[in-house]
């Protein structure tokens, strides 16, 4: 008889598939209601010398630490007199596939070829799966990617586009679908039909292998400046490279380093929808990963997740698509570094948190990412007029994502939204109670909710009653 | 283009997933309104005309089935268009620079 290939009925087969194909049983983990052991997960991945040494093998990590001299007398131009830090650029384009997605494909990749799987499979529209294809190419495995690229007019997003180009070129097959959650239907299909291993951006794997950046960066400015960083600005969407990196300047001995989260506002654009697909000029670290990943990291494509970003996070911000293409430009023009718009989400961020700071201080961008035909400023803003989308210089703060793109006129005019940590804990602990049901929480939980929201048990306690006070009416 | 792709042309085919009326219930209205569609690229194990049904062999191995949409198919994106917008941003932040508003003990 063959499979039932219902979507429902591949559905119900979900923690059956995952199981298979990641191979790690993640019901030996739980300790209570919503608790798990956290750590003991993580260590599924090894320690930062085995994840160093697998990364080298596959000529991932060791990349360079750049002092960005312009951009930082940019800054100490906009700043008040005796403020602006120093800013300092982890070049991640120089991994392999062209961003620091190589760092978490590569323990993927290395524990499915050693584990026997015949390849590895990837749901992403993103810079990961050029790096889960380049793995895979290097470790002789099989490898399909999976991405959500078109609309419904069969028009797909330029910048997708070119990540599909970049996975055929190292030798996946790339299987492009048009909008929609259902996405994660056809992955299960396919991991049950090639017993290919799921290379998630969200198992241990793949968030301890971005430990490494962090570790680096801390070594490297340790070795040149004498010091770790004062301030890490980290690009945030699902929450790994927020997770990977703080967790690897803690295991340097970084931990006084402030990490900064940031995410692209896409407000109001859902993320589900054919229509507003092709108004998104970002397609990753944005708001629409960044906040539901942030207030709810289990619902990602394994059972829990790694990259759990309220753990990490000193404190979160966002900028807006204009500002990012803008820093583009600096970073080209006065740093002559042509590097891909997403990949410069922190460096927008990093550009005003710096005129907040002292002239002795540290600010680190923690990565960049190729750019080339489809993801770079011309293709993306091009792309967005023919959407429809109004692109023009004024005040950022007259950007309306989905209807229009403001180019600051000055750099003065660059600035951060505050995401208020507590507002997203608020809403992580209305998820869990949501989550948790009828079913009585054990005092397990409460630490487990406690570390995960890096609160005390008491502060939690007292949110929790507050959340489900609000829920009652 | 012939629109005739022989045995072992490099194509594209294209399939619905989910008809519309069978997509996931949490899909918003426009999505619900449209079918899931897939494309898939490969070497094609027959004849076929384009529109036609179409058999490939992916890089993979994987053989499927589908609707021929492209024979010998181009990526299709590019650099885009000038934007005038960000053409002047370069000196205008060098000019800036060079005003000496800049601190000189840097950089």
């Amino acid at each position: 008889m063959g499979r039932d290939l219902s979507y429902a009925g591949v559905m119900g087969r979900r923690n059956d598939i995952m199981l298979k194909a990641v191979g790690i049983d993640y019901r030996n983990y739980s300790t209570g209601v919503l608790a798990f052991d956290y750590e003991a997960l993580m260590r599924e991945a090894g320690d930062i010398a085995e994840i160093r040494r697998i990364q080298r093998e596959t000529h991932v990590g060791d990349t360079p630490l750049w002092e960005l001299g312009n951009i930082t007398r940019l800054v100490r131009a906009l700043a008040p007199p005796g403020k602006g830090a120093r800013v300092f650029l982890k070049d991640e384009a120089a991994n392999p596939s062209g961003s620091f997605k190589a760092r978490r494909a590569a323990l993927s990749v290395y524990h499915a070829a050693r584990k026997g799987y015949p390849g590895v499979s990837a749901a992403t529209s993103g810079n990961y799966g050029a790096a889960v294809a380049s793995q895979a190419a290097m470790r002789s495995v099989g490898c399909i990617i999976i991405q959500e690229v078109f609309d419904s007019r069969g028009i797909g997003q330029p910048e997708i586009v070119e990540k599909g180009r970049a996975c055929e070129a190292y030798g996946a097959e790339v299987v492009q679908l048009t909008v929609g959650p259902e996405l994660f239907y056809v992955f299960l299909v396919t991991l049950e039909e090639t017993g290919y291993f799921n290379a998630s951006l969200y198992t241990p794997y793949s968030v301890a292998g971005i430990e490494t950046l962090g570790y680096e960066l801390a070594e490297q400015m340790v070795a040149r400046e004498g010091r770790p960083p004062d301030v890490v600005v980290v690009t945030h969407a699902g929450g790994g490279n927020v997770t990977g990196t703080a967790r690897g300047l803690r295991k340097a001995g970084a931990t006084a380093a402030q990490v900064v989260g940031v995410s692209v506002d896409l407000t109001g654009l859902h993320m589900a929808s054919d229509r507003d697909f092709n108004r998104k000029s970002f397609t990753t670290g944005h708001t629409g990963f960044g906040i539901p990943f942030a207030t709810w990291p289990d619902r990602a494509d394994v059972p829990r997740n790694a990259a759990r970003p309220l753990r990490y996070l000193d404190r979160l911000v966002l900028v807006t698509q204009g500002e990012v293409f803008y820093v583009t430009e600096l970073l080209a023009q006065l740093e002559g570094m042509e590097r891909g718009p997403a990949g410069n989400t922190s460096l927008a961020a990093a550009i005003v948190l710096a005129q907040e700071l002292d002239r002795d201080q540290i600010v680190v961008v923690q990565e960049t990412e190729y750019t080339g035909a489809g993801k770079h400023p011309w293709a993306q803003l091009t792309f967005s007029r023919r959407n429809g989308i109004a692109v023009e210089r004024g005040d950022p703060a007259d950007n309306a994502p989905g209807r229009r793109i403001v180019l600051p006129r000055e750099p003065g005019q660059l600035r951060v939204k505050e995401f208020p940590l507590d507002n997203v804990r608020r809403s992580y602990l209305r998820n869990a109670l949501n989550q948790a049901g009828d079913r009585r929480l054990l005092p397990e939980d409460y630490r487990f909710l406690a570390d995960d929201t890096r609160q005390d048990e008491d502060r939690v306690r007292s949110l929790l009653k507050e959340v489900a006070a609000s829920e009652a009416n | 283009m012939s629109d005739q792709a022989r045995p072992g042309d490099w194509v594209q085919i294209h399939r619905v997933v989910l008809p519309p009326g069978e997509r996931a219930p949490q899909v918003p209205p426009d999505t619900q309104a449209v079918p899931l569609e897939m494309r898939v690229k490969g070497f094609t194990l027959g004849a076929a005309r384009l529109g036609e049904t179409a058999r490939v062999r992916t890089v993979t191995g994987r053989e499927l089935e589908g609707r021929l949409v492209g024979i010998w198919p181009a990526p299709g994106h590019d650099f885009g268009e000038p934007v005038p917008e960000l053409l002047t941003v370069g000196g205008e932040v060098r000019a800036r620079l060079a005003e000496g508003k800049g601190d000189p003990g840097n950089g």
